[in-house]
This record gives C-alpha cells, sequence and structure tokens, in this order.
C-alpha cells in the first residue's frame, strides 16, 4: 500500500525525461570518447533512440517516430554499412593524439559553458511546463506540408496568416532525387581496369598502329602504355 | 494529475515547481550537451566515419532545441511556443540528415577506394 502510495507520489514524466536525458547525454559522449568506430556507431544508436524518447516526452510523436524510423532504422543502418565496408583492422580503431584530445577537451568545456549560460538566460524557458496537452500532431503536420494550416495558433503567438510548406515540401522532394541519384552515382562499382584489358588494347594498338579504336573501357590506359608519350 | 501538480506549486511556491517540472531550459541542456559532443566529435576524430556521426549529433542536438521550443507541454508561464513550425522545421532537418548522410557516406567510399584508407588526415592531395 505504501508502495503504491509512492509510486504516485513520482512524477513519472520527470523520472522519464531525466532517463532519457542522461542516456542520450551519456551516449553522445561516449561516441566522442570511443576509438573504435563500430562502439561509436553502437552508442550513437543508442543516443538517437533516447532523443526519440525525449520527443516523446515534449508530445511531438510524429517527429519521434520518423527519428526513430529515419535516423535509427534509416542513416545509422546506413552508416553501419559504410562501417563494415572499410573496416579494415588499422582503421577500426584510429587514436588521436593526446595534445588533440586536451585541445578539444578546452573549445568543448568553452562551448558547453556558453550554451549553457544561454539556456539559462531567458526566464521564461526556466519556467516548468503547465503541461498542456498537445493535440495529435499528425494531421496538422501533413496538412502543412501541402499548404493548409489546420492547427490551433500557439498561446502568445501573434496574430496574423501563417504560411503553409508546400514550397520547402517540393524543394525538400526534389533535394532528395538529386541526391538519391548523386549517391548513387558517387558510390557506384567502378570498372577495373585490369591487367589482362590493358595487355589485350597494348596488343591490338601495336598490331593497327596508326587509326584504331580501342575498347573503350581500357583506352585511357592502353593509350599511356602502348604509345608512351609519342601523342 | 495536473490538479495535484498545480497545488503542490500553490503549496510550495515558484522554487519547488521549478525543481520538480521539466522546462524548456532542461531540454536546451541537453541539446547544448548534444551539441558540443558532436563538434568536438568532428574536430577529433580522424575516421571519416566519426566524422560524420558527429555532424549526425550536432544535427541531432539542434532538432532538440526546435521540439522543446515547440512543445505545448513544456510552456512555462508566458512563455510562447513555436506550434507545428517547430516540428515541421524538425521533420525536414532529420530528412535533410538523412540526405547528407547518403552523399557523405558515397564521398567516404570513394576516398576509401582512391587512398585505400578511410583517415581524413590523409586526405592531403590538395596541400600546397
Amino acid at each position: 500500500m505504501t508502495g503504491c502510495l509512492m509510486l504516485a507520489a513520482v512524477n513519472f514524466h520527470t523520472l522519464l525525461f531525466y532517463l532519457f536525458a542522461i542516456l542520450a547525454c551519456g551516449f553522445a559522449v561516449g561516441v566522442v570518447v570511443a576509438d573504435n568506430v563500430v562502439r561509436m556507431a553502437l552508442y550513437l544508436v543508442l543516443s538517437l533512440g533516447a532523443t526519440a524518447g525525449l520527443f516523446f516526452l515534449a508530445g511531438a510523436e510524429f517527429i519521434g517516430a520518423m527519428q526513430l524510423m529515419i535516423y535509427v532504422g534509416g542513416t545509422l543502418v546506413l552508416l553501419v554499412f559504410g562501417v563494415m565496408l572499410t573496416a579494415q583492422a588499422p582503421f577500426v580503431t584510429i587514436k588521436t593524439s593526446p595534445g588533440d584530445r586536451v585541445l578539444a577537451g578546452i573549445v568543448a568545456a568553452s562551448l558547453l559553458a556558453l550554451l549553457l549560460q544561454a539556456a539559462f538566460s531567458v526566464e521564461a524557458w526556466r519556467r516548468p511546463g503547465l503541461g498542456e496537452v498537445a493535440q495529435p500532431a499528425a494531421t496538422p503536420i501533413g496538412v502543412a506540408l501541402v499548404g493548409i494550416r489546420v492547427d490551433e495558433p500557439p498561446a502568445g503567438a501573434p496574430p496574423g496568416v501563417r504560411s503553409g510548406y508546400l514550397l520547402p515540401f517540393e524543394i525538400v522532394s526534389v533535394h532528395l532525387l538529386v541526391v538519391l541519384v548523386g549517391a548513387a552515382y558517387l558510390a557506384r562499382a567502378k570498372r577495373r581496369r585490369t591487367q589482362r584489358a590493358i595487355e589485350v588494347a597494348a596488343s591490338v594498338q601495336s598490331l593497327v598502329e596508326p587509326v584504331v579504336e580501342v575498347p573503350r573501357q581500357a583506352r585511357g590506359s592502353a593509350s599511356a602504355l602502348a604509345t608512351g608519350g609519342t601523342r | 494529475m495536473s490538479g495535484m501538480l498545480g497545488a503542490g506549486v500553490a503549496i510550495a511556491g515558484p522554487a519547488f515547481a521549478a525543481a520538480d517540472g521539466v522546462s524548456v531550459a532542461h531540454y536546451l541542456v541537453v541539446g547544448a550537451i548534444l551539441f558540443t559532443a558532436g563538434i568536438v566529435c568532428m574536430a577529433v576524430k580522424r575516421n571519416a566515419l566519426g566524422v560524420l556521426m558527429g555532424i549526425e549529433l550536432v544535427l541531432n542536438g539542434a532538432n532538440v532545441n526546435f521540439i522543446a521550443f515547440a512543445s505545448p507541454y513544456l510552456r512555462g508561464q508566458g512563455a510562447v511556443s513555436l506550434g507545428i513550425d517547430g516540428q515541421v522545421i524538425a521533420l525536414f532537418v532529420i530528412l535533410l540528415a538523412a540526405a547528407e548522410a547518403a552523399v557523405a557516406l558515397a564521398i567516404t567510399l570513394n576516398f576509401y577506394n582512391n587512398h585505400s584508407t578511410v583517415d581524413v588526415d590523409r586526405a592531403d592531395d590538395l596541400k600546397g
């Protein structure tokens, strides 16, 4: 019975906030401290997951779900693939020199002092939240992305026309298309110029010397190899 | 629940409430720590993928701030909330971070193919 009373006295929002905040910050520091790139990836996953929990606690359930799906489910899988593709033994752990670490510590401490001072500088930000329960945000966000606002203006906001997000939505969609094409182009498998192809091209070149149609994929190396500096 | 919280505030005054309830400033502190960790990660790591992870942390710290300012739940007495706008901006940040990670990973793989290393200190071909 007393256990029930104690449980009722706990403010679960505050408790969960501190839990997720400590997890997010602790694993973020873990990303910095760790030298092993695989561990860094794991800590980053946990930090971003805990941040999604913070988003849920702040009432942004749609953004929290997107954080889990896009960041943790997509971007981090991409990063882990990158880690696996490049994880040759000497590159798994690349140590930072101690001088760099000291310098980074000084910079981090001063930057953190500045940011914390800024975070506590405005009196209205320090007042505890009134606990006004948010409306579900998925529908207002989705409709705002096609240019129509159906959400109530937040309390205290200045009156006036609020713009939708159709243009940024279009820009981002074209941006994603360009990025898709560009990333596929950059990361495509190259045709390898093997020794065999160079030899074939060189023999063809020596057979028909003046006008020659070398196979396209071996042209550069064949001309360099067979004709040397004469061209 | 909120009634109980209100009673607590009324009895104990603002000092108790500030110690108990979560405010926007709490979220700003979390965002500041994530941001600083990301900056240090970008500056210190010699692995190109570590630099990428630092960028993700920085963007995530910025997102925490956006969500905190957008939340009606955390809005204190007399403060103004961003409302839906902050959440939409956070969504755009997540999308652009995904796009940026894809391109940066492609560049890293290209660098690895050409130089057989992911150490960013070795990318000094342009040094005069």
